[in-house]
């Protein structure tokens, strides 16, 4: 691990070090880059964000935002497989007092699953296909408690029945085929839920299933949260999912944080004008549209070519109103434009307030 | 029918120009799919999957008719159909007045200019080994189509159309991102001019921001080719921006069949209710909205074998007695919005007679909100019935407690 800081160093970004965090979550200034045949992929670059314990942090984006890999790299999973031979991770994540960048990876092992654990997109090829669903919680479970196989068998169908599987005793033996997707969706969050950890992480949860299943599963995830008090950080590229379920909204673009706020500062006074452009090219179920939707235009950006200065200059419609060509030359670090709302972004608050009640908010 | 048969050719086609476009581009009579489940070492067929179980609805000239349901509803099966790349068990098709329902590969292929169909995935759909100009030049080959200034000119054409540089021409599908893809797929379905395009869940493997531009751009399409679309998809606030009628379907059948802002503003059917009220909402102050949000209970049952009766009974909060024993036909209640329903929402109950709720419509209100059963219940003596049934328990509860006070 001793290495991974060196490489932090020097890529010439300062840590800043301010001693032991107060939030349940601090996530400072996190760097994961892959290197490939082709170049450096960063597909994070440079991240900070806080979450407190009974809070929701929903962190939106394209695909290919780096989203994905922020979770894994807190669960420590980045270096698992083959990508992880030679990643470089830089930064720090302090999970309850605990640094997890530095950590060793037995340390880490020892938090997964317990302290934090994770729900991800696809059930099925996260669950494997050969053991029953009561096998997999019962191990998850004996895992980090002593505890002898009918005891955990027993929590097993506890927590079967409380994420609303029917018939828990029977369907404890079942196999992850036998489920329907959210049923199956259901017993992964069983399965995460073992050992009451306090930060849960859902990787595009709901994504694969029909919106009826979501409903019930977005409706189960608040419950449990209220029921356990734990922190959720909920991975989705659907803003009317982070819109239902989270308390803050952390926009990704290009690996870097372009906007991070309060539910509804993120929805009625976004800064960024990417946020804008998702926002705009939202078809609405709730009210009629009859203009055109507002996409953002071109391509997301490759990773391993981010665009100098601001990474979304190629698309952003308003790269040229701040002056000297600052967007494409000087990468734009967040600022603070309300309580906890902050932006990366170089256009003056005036310009901002004024396209957005003059140009977006009226076509939203 | 003899009528619309004889006008295959084009010459009467023109003549009759002016009826024609009072006639449904395409129509589809109790269509009927079974996938046969077969078994043993005679593969005897053991049963089947009822994917299409009898369905009709019309397309009109220059409309978009928005397809939606939850997965296993039968809605892809629908569209591969109606463009014939799958043989119907039963029912019938009509395209522009002639029969197409078992018109055999050959038979198909004149018609195939006119149809064509875009798939969702735009990974899979693309040919890896092939150049995008040999993919958008397929359609001139197997047609023996020689366009104007030659198949090259015009597959440029196409991909400038669409939105891409002309100079992608040589380029394989790899090196285009999913947004890019999907538009080639577009522009493959475009080649031969169509009339009518299915589209398979054409958006719904994209990005947010680019799912604007394809839907934008299949909008633009529409307007200057005059085309007519049949939109399949799960997501329906994608399906309300762009269609002017939606079906609704569950369990192969179609329940709900409305113009797009009736259907929207006032569902009819108990499952297109539920179903809208379960989008989340990209709107955080909307608190009230989750309030009206619909569970439902459990899973969509299996096609193998459906529900008796009404499909939706088994998880609708209004079921009765009737629901369980007689099929709802789809009718037209209200011009331009059909529903297969004996007790609708915002309209008059069609079965009044039946009062008692069914157990299994019991536990379903559980879940349900109290201003949503308030508002079934103007439509429902049954639901009315339950309402007050548990309002005077909790009254005789509440007075219980103040007496043992």
């Amino acid at each position: 691990m001793t290495d991974l800081s060196k490489t932090g160093a020097a890529l010439g970004e300062p840590t800043r070090t301010g001693g032991t965090p107060s939030a349940f979550l601090d996530v400072r200034d996190l760097k994961v880059h892959f290197p490939t045949d082709d170049g450096l992929v960063k597909s994070v670059d440079g991240l900070s964000f806080q979450l407190e314990k009974g809070k929701t942090l929903g962190i939106v984006g394209e695909s290919g935002s780096g989203k994905s890999v922020t979770s894994l790299a807190i669960m420590g999973l980045h270096r698992l497989g083959n990508r992880g031979k030679n990643v470089q991770m830089s930064g720090e994540i302090w999970l309850d007092g605990k640094e997890l960048v530095s950590a060793s990876p037995d340390e880490v092992r020892r938090l997964r699953g317990r302290e934090m654990a994770m729900i991800f997109q696809d059930p099925l090829s996260a669950m494997h296909p050969y053991y029953t669903i009561g096998n997999q919680i019962v191990e998850a479970y004996r895992v980090h408690h002593k505890v002898d196989k009918k005891t955990a068998r027993r929590r097993a169908v506890e927590l079967l029945d409380r994420v609303g599987i029917p018939e828990p005793n029977k369907r404890v033996d079942s196999y992850p085929h036998e489920f329907s997707g959210g049923m199956r969706q259901r017993a992964m969050i069983a399965m995460a839920l073992v050992n009451n950890p306090e930060l849960l992480i859902a990787d595009e949860p709901t994504t694969a299933l029909d919106v009826t299943v979501q409903a019930q599963i977005l409706d189960l995830i608040r419950d449990l949260q209220k029921e356990f008090g734990s922190a959720v950080v909920i991975i989705t590229h659907d803003l009317g999912v982070v819109a239902e379920i989270a308390d803050d909204i952390l926009v990704m673009y290009g690996g870097r944080c372009v906007e991070r706020g309060p539910v509804d500062d993120i929805f009625y006074e976004p800064q960024h004008p990417y946020t804008w452009g998702l926002l705009g090219s939202m078809p609405r179920i709730d009210r009629e549209q009859t203009d055109r939707l507002i996409p953002v235009k071109g391509q997301p950006p490759s990773l391993i070519n981010v665009p100098s200065g601001c990474a979304f200059n190629p698309r952003c419609p308003y790269a040229d109103v701040p002056k000297g060509g600052i967007t494409r030359t000087e990468r734009p670090e967040l600022r603070e434009v309300g309580s906890r709302h902050f932006t990366a972004c170089h256009l003056s608050s005036e310009d901002r307030t004024r396209i957005w009640n003059e140009e977006i908010a009226p076509k939203l | 029918m003899s009528e619309t048969e004889t006008r295959a050719g084009t010459s009467a086609v023109t003549t009759e120009k002016a009826s024609e476009d009072e006639k449904p581009l395409l129509r589809v009579e109790g269509l009927v799919k079974h996938f046969p489940i077969k078994k043993g070492l005679l593969q005897r067929q053991a049963g089947a999957v009822k994917a299409v179980d009898g369905i009709d609805f019309e397309v009109r000239r220059g409309e978009t008719l928005g397809v939606v349901g939850e997965s296993g509803c039968g809605k892809s099966t629908m569209g591969r159909l109606i463009t014939r790349l799958l043989e119907p068990t039963g029912g019938r098709i009509e395209f522009d007045g002639t029969d197409i329902t078992h018109l055999s590969t050959g038979g198909m292929r004149p018609l195939r200019r006119d149809v064509q169909m875009i798939f969702q995935d735009p990974y899979g759909s693309l040919n890896p080994r092939h150049t995008i100009g040999t993919i958008v030049s397929a359609p001139f080959r197997l047609q023996g189509v020689e366009p104007e200034g030659g198949v090259k000119k015009e597959v440029q054409r196409l991909l400038d159309l669409v939105g891409l540089s002309p100079e992608h021409y040589n380029r394989y599908p790899h090196e285009f991102s999913g947004g890019q893809r999907q538009r080639i797929g577009i522009a493959r379905a475009l080649a031969l001019k169509p009339r009518m395009v299915v589209a398979d869940e054409p958006v719904s493997a994209l990005d947010v921001s680019i799912q604007a531009q394809v839907v934008n751009l299949m909008d633009d399409l529409q307007e200057e080719l005059g085309l007519t679309y049949v939109i399949i998809a799960h997501d329906l606030s994608v399906v309300r921006h762009v269609s002017d009628r939606v079906a609704v379907m569950y369990l192969g059948k179609i329940v709900e069949l409305a113009d797009r802002d009736q259907l929207y503003t006032a569902p009819m059917h108990p499952y297109t209710k539920a179903l809208m009220s379960a989008v989340p909402v990209p709107d955080p102050r909307r608190g009230a909205a989750k309030s009206e949000r619909i569970l439902l209970r459990g899973d969509v049952p299996s096609p193998i074998s459906p529900p008796s009766g009404c499909r939706f009974h088994t998880r609708c909060w209004k079921a009765t007695e009737i629901c369980r024993t007689t099929e709802p036909p789809l009718l037209e209640l209200r011009p331009g919005q059909s529903v297969a329903c004996h007790h609708p929402e915002n309209f008059e109950d069609q079965a009044p007679q039946d009062t008692v709720l069914l157990t299994a419509a019991k536990e379903a209100a559980e879940l349900v909100s109290d201003e949503v059963l308030a508002e079934s219940a103007e439509t429902s003596a049954a639901v009315a019935a339950e309402v007050s049934k548990a309002e005077a328990a909790k009254e005789t509860e509440t007075t219980e407690n103040t007496e043992d006070k």
